[in-house]
Protein backbone atom coordinates (compact mmCIF):
# COMPACT_ATOMS: atom_id res chain seq x y z
CA UNK A 1 0.00 0.00 0.00
CA UNK A 2 0.75 3.38 -0.56
CA UNK A 3 2.31 5.96 2.63
CA UNK A 4 3.04 9.47 2.16
CA UNK A 5 4.38 11.35 5.29
CA UNK A 6 7.57 13.67 6.18
CA UNK A 7 10.32 12.42 7.89
CA UNK A 8 12.96 14.50 9.26
CA UNK A 9 11.05 17.51 7.10
CA UNK A 10 11.29 15.48 4.11
CA UNK A 11 8.50 14.47 2.15
CA UNK A 12 8.67 10.34 1.77
CA UNK A 13 6.54 8.26 -0.37
CA UNK A 14 6.47 4.19 -0.17
CA UNK A 15 4.76 1.81 -1.24
CA UNK A 16 4.94 -0.94 1.13
CA UNK A 17 3.17 -4.10 2.34
CA UNK A 18 0.75 -3.24 4.97
CA UNK A 19 2.15 -4.59 8.15
CA UNK A 20 5.60 -3.22 7.60
CA UNK A 21 6.39 -1.51 11.01
CA UNK A 22 7.54 2.69 10.59
CA UNK A 23 11.01 0.93 12.18
CA UNK A 24 11.21 -0.82 9.20
CA UNK A 25 10.38 2.28 6.96
CA UNK A 26 12.88 4.35 9.06
CA UNK A 27 15.79 1.93 8.75
CA UNK A 28 15.23 -0.43 6.04
CA UNK A 29 13.65 1.82 3.03
CA UNK A 30 15.06 4.98 4.06
CA UNK A 31 18.51 3.55 5.50
CA UNK A 32 18.03 5.98 8.67
CA UNK A 33 19.94 3.71 10.96
CA UNK A 34 20.24 5.76 13.91
CA UNK A 35 16.70 4.31 14.92
CA UNK A 36 17.77 1.54 16.70
CA UNK A 37 15.82 -2.19 17.25
CA UNK A 38 16.48 -3.55 20.67
CA UNK A 39 13.71 -6.00 21.94
CA UNK A 40 11.40 -5.62 18.79
CA UNK A 41 8.86 -6.49 21.77
CA UNK A 42 7.88 -2.80 22.33
CA UNK A 43 9.63 -2.91 25.71
CA UNK A 44 13.14 -1.14 25.15
CA UNK A 45 12.26 2.22 23.89
CA UNK A 46 15.74 1.83 21.66
CA UNK A 47 13.38 2.60 18.65
CA UNK A 48 12.13 5.70 19.95
CA UNK A 49 10.91 8.41 17.28
CA UNK A 50 8.44 11.77 17.17
CA UNK A 51 4.86 11.63 15.63
CA UNK A 52 3.87 14.64 15.51
CA UNK A 53 6.02 15.85 18.03
CA UNK A 54 5.40 13.07 20.72
CA UNK A 55 7.68 10.24 21.49
CA UNK A 56 6.37 6.79 20.23
CA UNK A 57 7.98 3.33 19.91
CA UNK A 58 8.15 2.83 15.72
CA UNK A 59 8.35 -0.85 16.58
CA UNK A 60 4.87 -0.93 17.48
CA UNK A 61 3.68 1.37 14.80
CA UNK A 62 2.79 0.77 10.96
CA UNK A 63 4.28 2.82 8.64
CA UNK A 64 0.69 2.98 7.04
CA UNK A 65 -0.47 4.40 10.33
CA UNK A 66 2.31 7.30 10.11
CA UNK A 67 -0.06 8.36 6.82
CA UNK A 68 0.17 11.82 6.44
CA UNK A 69 2.39 12.40 9.82
CA UNK A 70 5.48 14.16 10.46
CA UNK A 71 8.30 11.94 11.83
CA UNK A 72 11.33 13.10 13.31
CA UNK A 73 13.88 10.60 14.26
CA UNK A 74 17.65 11.46 15.98
CA UNK A 75 19.02 12.17 12.28
CA UNK A 76 16.51 14.96 12.53
CA UNK A 77 17.62 16.74 15.53
CA UNK A 78 20.77 17.29 15.13
CA UNK A 79 24.21 16.38 13.22
CA UNK A 80 28.12 16.25 14.20
CA UNK A 81 29.36 19.64 14.98
CA UNK A 82 26.05 21.09 15.79
CA UNK A 83 24.53 18.97 18.12
CA UNK A 84 20.70 19.36 19.69
CA UNK A 85 21.18 20.37 23.41
CA UNK A 86 19.89 16.71 24.44
CA UNK A 87 22.81 15.05 22.64
CA UNK A 88 25.13 17.50 23.91
CA UNK A 89 24.03 17.31 27.29
CA UNK A 90 24.72 13.44 27.17
CA UNK A 91 28.22 13.63 25.85
CA UNK A 92 28.66 16.43 28.59
CA UNK A 93 27.51 14.15 31.47
CA UNK A 94 28.72 10.86 30.12
CA UNK A 95 25.29 9.88 29.45
CA UNK A 96 25.81 6.80 27.12
CA UNK A 97 28.32 3.53 27.39
CA UNK A 98 27.76 1.45 24.28
CA UNK A 99 24.87 4.13 22.93
CA UNK A 100 22.70 1.57 21.93
CA UNK A 101 19.51 3.11 23.65
CA UNK A 102 21.02 6.36 23.31
CA UNK A 103 18.76 7.50 20.07
CA UNK A 104 15.83 6.56 21.99
CA UNK A 105 16.36 8.07 25.24
CA UNK A 106 17.55 11.27 23.55
CA UNK A 107 14.04 11.42 21.34
CA UNK A 108 12.34 10.30 24.32
CA UNK A 109 14.17 12.99 26.70
CA UNK A 110 13.14 15.68 24.30
CA UNK A 111 9.29 14.69 24.42
CA UNK A 112 9.77 15.10 28.57
CA UNK A 113 11.37 18.09 28.49
CA UNK A 114 9.09 19.71 25.68
CA UNK A 115 5.65 18.01 27.43
CA UNK A 116 5.68 17.23 31.06
CA UNK A 117 6.48 20.44 32.98
CA UNK A 118 8.79 21.28 35.42
CA UNK A 119 11.38 18.07 35.76
CA UNK A 120 12.93 16.90 38.69
CA UNK A 121 14.59 13.50 39.24
CA UNK A 122 11.93 11.49 39.82
CA UNK A 123 10.02 12.94 37.10
CA UNK A 124 12.81 12.25 34.74
CA UNK A 125 12.90 8.63 35.96
CA UNK A 126 9.09 7.95 35.66
CA UNK A 127 9.24 9.72 32.28
CA UNK A 128 12.12 7.32 31.16
CA UNK A 129 10.31 4.25 32.08
CA UNK A 130 9.90 3.45 28.43
CA UNK A 131 13.74 2.96 27.52
CA UNK A 132 15.90 0.19 29.20
CA UNK A 133 19.94 1.07 29.00
CA UNK A 134 21.73 -2.16 30.04
CA UNK A 135 25.10 -0.20 30.67
CA UNK A 136 24.68 3.26 32.34
CA UNK A 137 22.47 2.26 35.94
CA UNK A 138 20.32 5.74 34.16
CA UNK A 139 22.09 7.90 37.31
CA UNK A 140 24.33 10.27 34.06
CA UNK A 141 21.44 9.88 31.28
CA UNK A 142 19.06 11.63 34.41
CA UNK A 143 21.48 14.18 34.64
CA UNK A 144 22.13 14.93 31.52
CA UNK A 145 18.38 15.16 31.14
CA UNK A 146 18.06 17.52 33.92
CA UNK A 147 21.01 19.54 32.23
CA UNK A 148 19.39 19.57 28.79
CA UNK A 149 16.01 20.87 30.65
CA UNK A 150 17.91 24.23 31.84
CA UNK A 151 19.70 24.78 28.32
CA UNK A 152 16.22 24.41 26.26
CA UNK B 1 3.87 -10.43 11.59
CA UNK B 2 1.24 -12.42 8.78
CA UNK B 3 -0.21 -10.48 6.09
CA UNK B 4 -3.56 -8.26 6.08
CA UNK B 5 -5.36 -5.93 4.44
CA UNK B 6 -5.34 -2.55 5.92
CA UNK B 7 -8.11 0.06 5.79
CA UNK B 8 -8.60 3.81 7.56
CA UNK B 9 -12.28 4.35 7.45
CA UNK B 10 -13.45 8.10 8.05
CA UNK B 11 -16.84 6.73 10.02
CA UNK B 12 -18.61 4.53 12.48
CA UNK B 13 -20.87 3.24 9.30
CA UNK B 14 -17.66 2.74 7.11
CA UNK B 15 -15.39 0.99 10.12
CA UNK B 16 -18.18 -1.38 11.02
CA UNK B 17 -19.19 -2.08 7.41
CA UNK B 18 -15.55 -3.36 6.56
CA UNK B 19 -15.58 -5.35 9.71
CA UNK B 20 -18.61 -6.80 8.90
CA UNK B 21 -17.05 -7.57 5.23
CA UNK B 22 -13.88 -9.10 6.54
CA UNK B 23 -13.29 -13.18 6.74
CA UNK B 24 -11.71 -12.57 10.16
CA UNK B 25 -11.22 -8.71 11.09
CA UNK B 26 -9.75 -6.56 13.55
CA UNK B 27 -10.16 -2.86 14.90
CA UNK B 28 -6.88 -1.37 15.45
CA UNK B 29 -7.07 1.20 17.67
CA UNK B 30 -4.05 2.41 19.27
CA UNK B 31 -2.17 -0.56 18.89
CA UNK B 32 -0.26 -1.03 22.07
CA UNK B 33 -1.79 -4.39 22.82
CA UNK B 34 -2.75 -5.80 19.39
CA UNK B 35 0.64 -4.68 17.38
CA UNK B 36 2.99 -6.94 19.79
CA UNK B 37 0.13 -9.25 19.56
CA UNK B 38 0.64 -9.68 15.91
CA UNK B 39 4.29 -9.50 15.99
CA UNK B 40 4.65 -12.35 18.17
CA UNK B 41 2.13 -14.47 15.40
CA UNK B 42 0.07 -14.57 18.23
CA UNK B 43 -3.20 -13.95 15.92
CA UNK B 44 -3.71 -13.56 12.19
CA UNK B 45 -6.49 -10.99 11.55
CA UNK B 46 -7.30 -11.14 7.38
CA UNK B 47 -8.33 -7.48 7.83
CA UNK B 48 -6.91 -4.33 10.58
CA UNK B 49 -9.05 -1.54 9.94
CA UNK B 50 -7.61 1.62 11.75
CA UNK B 51 -10.28 4.02 14.03
CA UNK B 52 -7.76 6.31 13.79
CA UNK B 53 -9.12 8.34 11.42
CA UNK B 54 -12.60 7.72 12.32
CA UNK B 55 -14.92 10.88 13.37
CA UNK B 56 -16.46 11.51 16.43
CA UNK B 57 -14.71 8.62 18.15
CA UNK B 58 -12.23 11.37 20.54
CA UNK B 59 -12.62 14.23 22.75
CA UNK B 60 -13.89 14.95 26.50
CA UNK B 61 -16.39 16.46 27.43
CA UNK B 62 -17.79 17.55 31.23
CA UNK B 63 -21.50 17.64 32.69
CA UNK B 64 -22.00 18.70 35.98
CA UNK B 65 -22.66 14.69 36.90
CA UNK B 66 -20.02 12.88 34.26
CA UNK B 67 -16.83 13.03 32.31
CA UNK B 68 -17.40 11.25 28.82
CA UNK B 69 -14.35 10.52 26.70
CA UNK B 70 -14.29 9.18 22.82
CA UNK B 71 -12.90 5.85 22.67
CA UNK B 72 -9.66 6.84 20.66
CA UNK B 73 -8.79 9.85 23.16
CA UNK B 74 -5.18 8.45 24.06
CA UNK B 75 -3.96 7.96 27.67
CA UNK B 76 -2.00 11.07 27.57
CA UNK B 77 -4.62 13.18 26.48
CA UNK B 78 -6.42 11.87 29.47
CA UNK B 79 -3.44 12.35 31.86
CA UNK B 80 -2.62 16.13 30.89
CA UNK B 81 -6.35 17.03 30.77
CA UNK B 82 -7.39 19.97 33.02
CA UNK B 83 -11.17 19.69 32.68
CA UNK B 84 -10.28 15.63 33.95
CA UNK B 85 -8.29 17.13 36.65
CA UNK B 86 -11.00 18.89 38.47
CA UNK B 87 -13.65 17.07 38.07
CA UNK B 88 -12.34 13.05 38.66
CA UNK B 89 -8.34 13.70 39.38
CA UNK B 90 -8.44 9.89 40.02
CA UNK B 91 -8.61 9.02 36.59
CA UNK B 92 -6.14 11.55 35.05
CA UNK B 93 -3.96 10.03 37.35
CA UNK B 94 -5.01 6.27 36.82
CA UNK B 95 -4.02 7.82 32.58
CA UNK B 96 -0.59 9.03 33.86
CA UNK B 97 -0.02 6.18 35.51
CA UNK B 98 -0.49 3.17 32.60
CA UNK B 99 2.80 1.95 30.64
CA UNK B 100 5.38 4.53 29.61
CA UNK B 101 5.13 7.61 27.90
CA UNK B 102 5.47 6.22 24.63
CA UNK B 103 2.59 3.66 25.31
CA UNK B 104 -0.03 6.66 26.85
CA UNK B 105 0.87 8.46 23.71
CA UNK B 106 -0.76 5.54 21.21
CA UNK B 107 -2.61 4.11 23.36
CA UNK B 108 -6.39 4.46 24.05
CA UNK B 109 -9.39 4.08 26.37
CA UNK B 110 -11.43 2.60 24.28
CA UNK B 111 -8.85 -0.27 23.31
CA UNK B 112 -7.99 -0.66 26.92
CA UNK B 113 -11.42 -1.02 28.08
CA UNK B 114 -12.45 -3.62 24.58
CA UNK B 115 -9.40 -5.49 24.79
CA UNK B 116 -9.94 -6.13 28.60
CA UNK B 117 -6.64 -7.50 29.63
CA UNK B 118 -6.93 -8.77 33.44
CA UNK B 119 -4.30 -6.71 34.17
CA UNK B 120 -4.91 -2.74 32.13
CA UNK B 121 -6.01 -0.36 34.92
CA UNK B 122 -8.82 1.64 32.96
CA UNK B 123 -11.08 -1.44 33.56
CA UNK B 124 -10.47 -0.39 37.93
CA UNK B 125 -11.87 3.02 36.83
CA UNK B 126 -14.78 1.78 34.73
CA UNK B 127 -15.80 -0.53 36.84
CA UNK B 128 -15.42 1.45 39.84
CA UNK B 129 -16.97 4.87 38.57
CA UNK B 130 -19.84 2.57 37.19
CA UNK B 131 -18.89 3.72 34.03
CA UNK B 132 -21.63 3.47 31.02
CA UNK B 133 -20.08 2.52 27.32
CA UNK B 134 -21.35 3.71 24.37
CA UNK B 135 -21.09 1.37 21.49
CA UNK B 136 -22.47 1.78 17.80
CA UNK B 137 -26.04 0.82 18.96
CA UNK B 138 -26.45 0.55 22.76
CA UNK B 139 -25.60 1.32 26.17
CA UNK B 140 -23.48 -0.95 28.03
CA UNK B 141 -23.40 -1.01 32.44
CA UNK B 142 -19.78 -1.59 33.63
CA UNK B 143 -21.29 -4.19 35.73
CA UNK B 144 -22.70 -6.01 32.38
CA UNK B 145 -19.93 -5.16 30.28
CA UNK B 146 -16.81 -7.56 32.10
CA UNK B 147 -17.33 -11.37 31.86
CA UNK B 148 -14.23 -13.37 31.80
CA UNK B 149 -10.91 -13.54 30.87
CA UNK B 150 -10.83 -11.68 27.83
CA UNK B 151 -14.35 -11.34 27.35
CA UNK B 152 -16.52 -8.86 27.31
CA UNK B 153 -20.33 -8.07 26.84
CA UNK B 154 -19.33 -6.50 23.60
CA UNK B 155 -20.52 -8.63 20.26
CA UNK B 156 -18.85 -9.66 17.28
CA UNK B 157 -18.26 -6.25 14.99
CA UNK B 158 -19.48 -4.23 18.35
CA UNK B 159 -17.54 -0.61 18.56
CA UNK B 160 -16.65 1.35 21.64
CA UNK B 161 -17.84 4.89 20.55
CA UNK B 162 -17.25 7.06 23.81
CA UNK B 163 -17.28 6.09 27.89
CA UNK B 164 -19.44 8.26 30.47
CA UNK B 165 -17.81 8.16 33.79
CA UNK B 166 -20.17 9.72 36.84
CA UNK B 167 -18.22 12.21 39.28
CA UNK B 168 -17.63 10.75 42.24
CA UNK B 169 -17.14 13.18 45.47
CA UNK B 170 -14.19 11.70 45.85
CA UNK B 171 -11.80 8.79 44.60
CA UNK B 172 -8.32 7.40 44.31
CA UNK B 173 -6.51 4.84 42.67
CA UNK B 174 -3.61 2.92 43.53
CA UNK B 175 -1.70 0.18 41.98
CA UNK B 176 1.33 -2.27 42.23
CA UNK B 177 3.27 -2.34 39.13
CA UNK B 178 4.81 -5.00 37.38
CA UNK B 179 8.46 -3.25 37.04
CA UNK B 180 9.15 -4.46 33.97
CA UNK B 181 5.82 -3.98 31.75
CA UNK B 182 3.96 -1.10 34.07
CA UNK B 183 0.88 -3.54 34.23
CA UNK B 184 -0.83 -3.71 37.48
CA UNK B 185 -0.25 -7.26 39.25
CA UNK B 186 -2.73 -5.56 40.92
CA UNK B 187 -4.50 -1.95 40.97
CA UNK B 188 -7.85 -0.77 43.02
CA UNK B 189 -10.13 2.05 42.39
CA UNK B 190 -12.31 3.72 45.38
CA UNK B 191 -15.04 6.10 44.75
CA UNK B 192 -16.73 8.14 47.35
CA UNK B 193 -20.44 8.87 45.96
CA UNK B 194 -23.34 10.05 47.27
CA UNK B 195 -24.86 6.92 47.29
CA UNK B 196 -21.85 4.56 49.19
CA UNK B 197 -18.19 3.91 48.57
CA UNK B 198 -17.86 1.61 45.31
CA UNK B 199 -14.49 -0.19 44.98
CA UNK B 200 -13.16 -1.29 41.27
CA UNK B 201 -10.34 -4.33 41.17
CA UNK B 202 -8.37 -5.31 38.43
CA UNK B 203 -5.24 -6.88 38.12
CA UNK B 204 -6.60 -9.39 41.11
CA UNK B 205 -9.43 -11.77 38.69
CA UNK B 206 -9.73 -12.70 35.54
CA UNK B 207 -11.26 -9.52 34.29
CA UNK B 208 -12.43 -6.48 36.29
CA UNK B 209 -14.86 -6.65 39.55
CA UNK B 210 -16.14 -5.19 42.51
CA UNK B 211 -15.59 -6.59 45.67
CA UNK B 212 -18.39 -6.97 47.77
CA UNK B 213 -17.13 -7.40 50.94
CA UNK B 214 -14.69 -4.27 50.55
CA UNK B 215 -17.53 -2.02 49.41
CA UNK B 216 -20.15 -3.62 52.63
CA UNK B 217 -16.48 -2.93 55.08
CA UNK B 218 -16.00 0.91 54.02
CA UNK B 219 -19.96 1.25 53.51
CA UNK B 220 -19.95 0.82 57.19
CA UNK B 221 -16.58 2.90 57.87
CA UNK B 222 -14.61 4.57 55.65
CA UNK B 223 -11.32 3.91 56.95
CA UNK B 224 -7.82 1.80 55.77
CA UNK B 225 -8.36 -0.11 58.62
CA UNK B 226 -11.98 -1.15 58.44
CA UNK B 227 -10.30 -3.56 55.47
CA UNK B 228 -8.00 -5.44 57.87
CA UNK B 229 -10.12 -8.16 58.61
CA UNK B 230 -12.34 -8.39 55.64
CA UNK B 231 -11.71 -12.03 54.42
CA UNK B 232 -10.25 -12.37 50.54
CA UNK B 233 -11.42 -15.20 48.60
CA UNK B 234 -8.55 -15.81 46.07
CA UNK B 235 -9.45 -19.10 44.76
CA UNK B 236 -10.49 -17.34 41.68
CA UNK B 237 -7.22 -14.61 41.34
CA UNK B 238 -4.82 -15.25 38.68
CA UNK B 239 -1.96 -16.93 39.54
CA UNK B 240 1.17 -16.76 37.38
CA UNK B 241 5.40 -16.09 37.04
CA UNK B 242 4.76 -12.68 38.41
CA UNK B 243 2.56 -13.17 41.21
CA UNK B 244 0.89 -16.26 43.29
CA UNK B 245 -3.23 -15.99 43.73
CA UNK B 246 -2.39 -15.65 47.33
CA UNK B 247 -0.03 -13.11 46.73
CA UNK B 248 -2.65 -11.13 44.72
CA UNK B 249 -4.77 -11.12 47.59
CA UNK B 250 -2.76 -9.61 49.88
CA UNK B 251 -2.07 -6.98 47.36
CA UNK B 252 -5.42 -6.13 47.10
CA UNK B 253 -5.79 -5.30 50.14
CA UNK B 254 -2.91 -3.19 50.60
CA UNK B 255 -3.61 -1.33 47.45
CA UNK B 256 -6.89 -0.75 48.70
CA UNK B 257 -6.32 0.49 52.14
CA UNK B 258 -3.74 2.93 49.94
CA UNK B 259 -6.34 4.20 47.52
CA UNK B 260 -9.12 4.74 50.66
CA UNK B 261 -6.12 6.48 52.55
CA UNK B 262 -5.36 8.32 49.74
CA UNK B 263 -9.42 9.37 48.92
CA UNK B 264 -9.32 10.27 52.72
CA UNK B 265 -7.11 12.82 52.38
CA UNK B 266 -8.94 14.90 49.90
CA UNK B 267 -10.85 17.36 51.20
CA UNK B 268 -14.35 16.40 51.91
Amino acid sequence: MKVSLTVNERPVEADLPANTLLSDLIRGHLGLTGTHVGCDTSQCGACTVHLNGRAVKSCTILAAQAQGAAVTTIEGIGAPGNLHPMQAAFQDAHGLQCGFCTPGMIMAAIDLVQNAGPLDETKVREGLEGNLCRCTGYHNIVKAVLSAAERL
Amino acid sequence: MYEFDYHHPDSVAAAIALRAGAADGSYLAGGMTLLPTLKQRLASPSDLIDLAGVTGLTGIEVTADRVTIGAMTRHAEVAASEQIKGSIPALAFLASQIGDTQVRNRGTLGGSVANSDPSADYPAAVIGLGATLQTDHRTIAAEDYFQDLFQTALEEGELIRSIAFPIPRRAAYRKFPNPASRYAVVGVFVAQFAAGVRVGVTGAGPCAFRPAEFEAALNQRLDPAALDDVVIDHDRFNSDMHASAEYRGNLLRVMARRAVADLLAQPA
